[in-house]
């Protein structure tokens, strides 16, 4: 089992960085490391595909010389999926930013518990 | 082939059209034309149900000219298009019914982004019913993720707010979980379509050490969508998020979103993993104690809160474990419960949640039970209506919710193992009880005088209030009264699923 | 209770990382090797690779999937992007509503000189020398999607950092002569409904066997790759929108020059 995730390193090294994500998103009480703990996730699941689609000694998918075998390209699917990937990833992060922003003017912090603590004690929330 | 079959294609692709569109309109315009599009859409997926009904065979859409494995494709089926129908009656009414509550809640001038993102959330709905392929299922998630955090947000208070972040990151962590999976699932299959998947699935499922990939890539879709949805460990979410929001979003999110995880879960089980795969792996058992759990938990903390639009949410997580449940039991009977609770609890809960605040008006803005006293004196039309869907989560006959238990009942005797018959009839008979206990006390609650004030408060309610309430009113009473042809439909759908 | 849960907080979140970690890792020990082709995939790749550029016209094999095969997905992804600036419109634009709540000093233009980066010298020089460069680099990114690494996304991407870079050297004042609201809901719009009724089309005509008419081109050409080439350049256009959209909600609540909210000031 070992030799054979020595043997997958690459698709380790992105598991590995998919669950700190996972649990940065889950766990941490700062909305910005949360927001940076999904961005460590969605990059992890990226890795994960990009080297899922590596073939040994074979090039990026785009024809310039005119050869159309199989056995000379690199698999396009995940490339693809990547790409709507990053498109969801960059959104999401908008919108997450633009929750911490009003968040922040609203209770003067990051902390989502002291946010709680406070949105408890005002007259316009309760 | 027959025009009817581009009927889904068209569903989605207006609807993105007509979220972009809406973005251009004004506020007022953004809403008639959202209402008279929904019309349109029903009428459009009524021909479809139709069509396959009549055809009693169910159709793939190639979506351009190349076929499956290679290409998107969609499919629709009776079970499918019963789904849809119901999931855009449901929309239609909550976006007229709770407009009233969405004026004073939001800024005018943004009024028609709000629209904006409702058809955006009808085209991610039709794309998640409709679809055959898993990445275009993960791809309309996110959209339904994104429209679903934005219609929670538009109540701009600092709770809501807050509410969403917290539903935005838990919804994060299931994208994350179902990505992950899916692409498992596509680095062991090679395929990203539902029907190559399966069959490779099958193939490779006599390989032990395939099947506990497959098993691995499954678990983790499942928490990810159950997260998304609400099952027991995760349903923490629900009372903050429904609480807080717009009347409007409330019911969305509660009967329509959550729903649709489900659905798609459902048809990954069934269209991309297959059942006889899932049957090697402890999946089933799994969801069916969650489901048990969450019946009873919920229930139970529905009777601790104070609030009410808190204790409606809670019941929804316990029916959210009903559903999860029948997913549990398995075979046919438990299937076809889960998807008849799926469409009448869509149907019952936007009901509750549309009538809630109209409740909560009378009694000065309050939603906490001793200031509801006596509310269904002085709103008799939305008391009217709030007993109607109280007494159909009951499980009083004539309406949905009985014939659902009913079901969940059957396809629990129909099962060969006894523990599991015990476990299932008792929880049914706990969460029934406690049910009733909650909803016969808030319907004892707001039918008591207060005292206080005579009949001078009476609201006056519009028509674009009774019409819908009175359409969702009679959908109940369809699922409950013709329940046995809705069944057969349903059994006749997950046929030829 | 919630002392002891606290002190035990980051414990559980090691726990709970080091199991996902723990199961990810062993089904990772069971997939196929690094490096190696799947037999599995083959199917699905042969057909991209070997028959994609006679029937997508593209040359970039990935840019012919994304938008050819599985162009259902595409149209999805990029209403994704203008699902988020929706979002981000209704959490930050400034409205009646929000001002009369948000008590604080976010907005207002003393707060807002601090930030005044265009008085400086050096930011506005190096606005000069990068920013003809930058358009020029998106502008063909964006148009040789077919033919090489890029497209609608990246090459609206670099537009739109050039966009924003713009904003910051010559101050909101002189973007928003050109740049404006109503510029973006055009642009959204028209790009955005071309996409949805283009694909539509596709997917009409392809499903139900109708010639779709629309030419190929010469592979390796500029013009050529079908439909690509012109949802490159409307993906391309919203992402840029979107993009410099963000900024300006980010910075001063609004998209554009806001006229009817500084009247109520």
């Amino acid at each position: 089992m070992i030799s054979h995730l020595w043997i997958n390193n690459e698709e380790t090294a992105a598991v590995i960085l998919f669950g700190i994500g996972f649990t940065m998103l889950l766990f941490q009480k700062n909305l910005l490391k949360k927001l940076i703990g999904m961005n460590i996730m969605d990059t992890g699941t990226f890795l994960f595909l990009a080297s899922m689609g590596y073939i040994e000694g074979r090039k990026a998918p785009i024809v310039t010389d005119g050869v159309l075998e199989r056995t000379a390209y690199i698999n396009p699917v995940p490339a693809g999926l990547v790409l709507t990937g990053i498109v969801v990833s960059v959104s999401v992060t908008a919108i997450m930013l633009s929750l911490t922003v009003r968040l922040y003017k609203r209770y003067h912090t990051l902390d989502l518990d002291v946010m709680y603590e406070r949105s408890g004690h005002t007259a316009e929330d309760r | 082939m027959d025009f009817i079959r581009n009927f889904p294609l068209f569903t989605i692709v207006l609807s993105l059209f007509s979220g972009v569109l809406c973005y251009m309109l004004k506020p007022k315009a953004a809403r008639i034309y959202t209402l008279f599009y929904e019309g349109f859409l029903i009428v459009l997926i009524g021909c479809v149900l139709f069509y396959v009904i009549e055809t009693g065979q169910p159709f793939t859409y190639v979506m351009g000219e190349f076929p499956a494995p290679w290409g998107n494709e969609i499919r629709a089926g009776i079970l499918e298009a019963m789904i849809a129908l119901t999931f855009l009656v449901v929309e239609i009414s909550s976006i007229s019914a709770g407009y009233r509550f969405l004026k004073t809640d939001m800024d005018e001038s943004k009024l028609n982004l709000y629209f904006t993102l409702v058809n955006l959330m009808t085209a991610a709905l039709m794309a998640l019913v409709w679809t055959n392929d898993l990445f275009t299922g993960y791809v309309f998630l996110e959209i339904l993720t994104l429209t679903s955090c934005g219609v929670l947000i538009v109540r701009e208070i600092g709770r809501t707010t807050l509410a969403a972040v917290r539903y935005m990151i838990l919804n994060l962590l299931g994208s994350g979980l179902f990505l992950l999976g899916v692409v498992l699932l596509y680095n062991i299959t090679g395929h990203l379509l539902m029907v190559p998947m399966k069959e490779t699935i099958a193939e490779l499922a006599s390989d032990p050490a395939a099947l506990q990939v497959i098993g691995v890539a499954v678990g983790i879709l499942t928490i990810g969508l159950s997260i998304k949805s609400g099952l027991f460990p995760f349903h923490f979410w629900m009372p903050d998020t429904y609480g807080w929001a717009t009347p409007t979003s409330a019911a969305l999110l509660s009967s329509l979103v959550s729903k649709a995880y489900i659905f798609l879960l459902f048809k990954t089980y069934y269209r991309a993993i297959g059942i006889q795969v899932l049957e090697k792996l402890p999946i089933h058992n799994v969801l069916l104690v969650l489901g048990v759990l969450g019946m009873v938990v919920g229930s139970m903390q529905a009777i601790h809160t104070n609030n009410l639009n808190h204790m409606v949410a809670y019941s929804s997580a316990a029916q959210i474990g009903y559903i999860y449940m029948g997913i549990g039991l398995g075979g046919m009977a438990g299937y076809t419960a889960a998807m008849f609770h799926v469409m009448a609890h869509a149907i019952t809960k936007s009901q509750l949640f549309l009538t809630t605040p109209r409740l909560a008006e009378v009694a000065g803005g309050n939603l906490r039970f001793q200031d509801l006293q006596g509310s269904g004196l002085k709103t008799r039309v939305a008391g009217a209506y709030f007993t109607i869907g109280a007494l159909s989560m009951i499980g009083i006959p004539i309406f949905a919710g009985f014939s659902s238990k009913l079901q969940f009942a059957l396809a629990a005797v129909s099962q060969s193992s006894d523990k599991k018959i015990i476990l299932v009839m008792l929880a049914l008979a706990v969460s029934s009880m406690l049910n009733a206990l909650y909803f016969v006390m808030t319907i004892i609650r707001i039918y008591t005088p207060d005292g206080r004030t005579g009949r001078d408060v009476m609201v006056h309610h519009h028509a674009n209030y009774h019409l819908p309430m009175l359409v969702l009113t009679l959908a109940n009473l369809l699922l409950g009264l013709k329940s046995d042809l809705i069944i057969d439909l349903i059994r006749r759908g997950l046929e030829m699923f | 209770m919630k002392k002891v849960f606290d002190r035990f907080y980051n414990l559980i979140a090691v726990i709970c990382c080091l199991l996902l970690i723990g199961v990810l890792l062993y089904a990772v020990s069971l997939l196929p090797s690094y490096g190696e082709e799947n037999p599995r995939s083959v199917e699905v790749v042969e057909r991209y690779v070997e028959h994609g550029l006679e029937e997508t016209g593209a040359t970039n094999i990935v840019a012919g999937m994304i938008l050819d095969y599985r162009a259902f997905d595409t149209l999805g992804e990029s209403h994704v992007l203008f699902t988020a600036l929706i979002c981000v419109i209704i959490l930050l634009g400034k409205d009646k509503k929000n001002m009369r709540r948000e008590y604080d000093s976010y907005y207002t233009v003393e707060a807002e000189s601090y930030h005044l980066l265009q008085t400086d010298t050096i930011v506005r020089l190096v606005g000069y020398v990068l920013l003809p460069g930058l358009f020029l680099f998106g502008i063909y990114i964006l148009l040789n999607g077919q033919l090489s690494p890029g497209g609608g996304f990246s090459g609206g991407a670099i537009m739109g950092a050039a966009l924003i870079i713009f904003a910051v050297a010559f101050g909101f004042e002189t973007v928003d002569r050109v740049f404006t609201e109503k510029l973006l809901k055009t642009v959204t719009f028209v790009a955005l409904s071309f996409y949805s009724f283009a694909k539509g089309y596709v997917f009409f005509t392809g499903a139900n066997g109708i010639d779709n008419h629309i030419p190929k081109g010469v592979p390796g050409a500029i013009l050529s790759g079908g439909l690509i080439l012109p949802l490159d350049i409307a993906v391309g256009f919203v992402v840029a929108c979107t993009m410099f959209g963000f900024y300006s909600l980010f910075r001063r609540g609004s998209i554009g020059h806001d006229i009817t909210f500084m009247d109520q000031q």
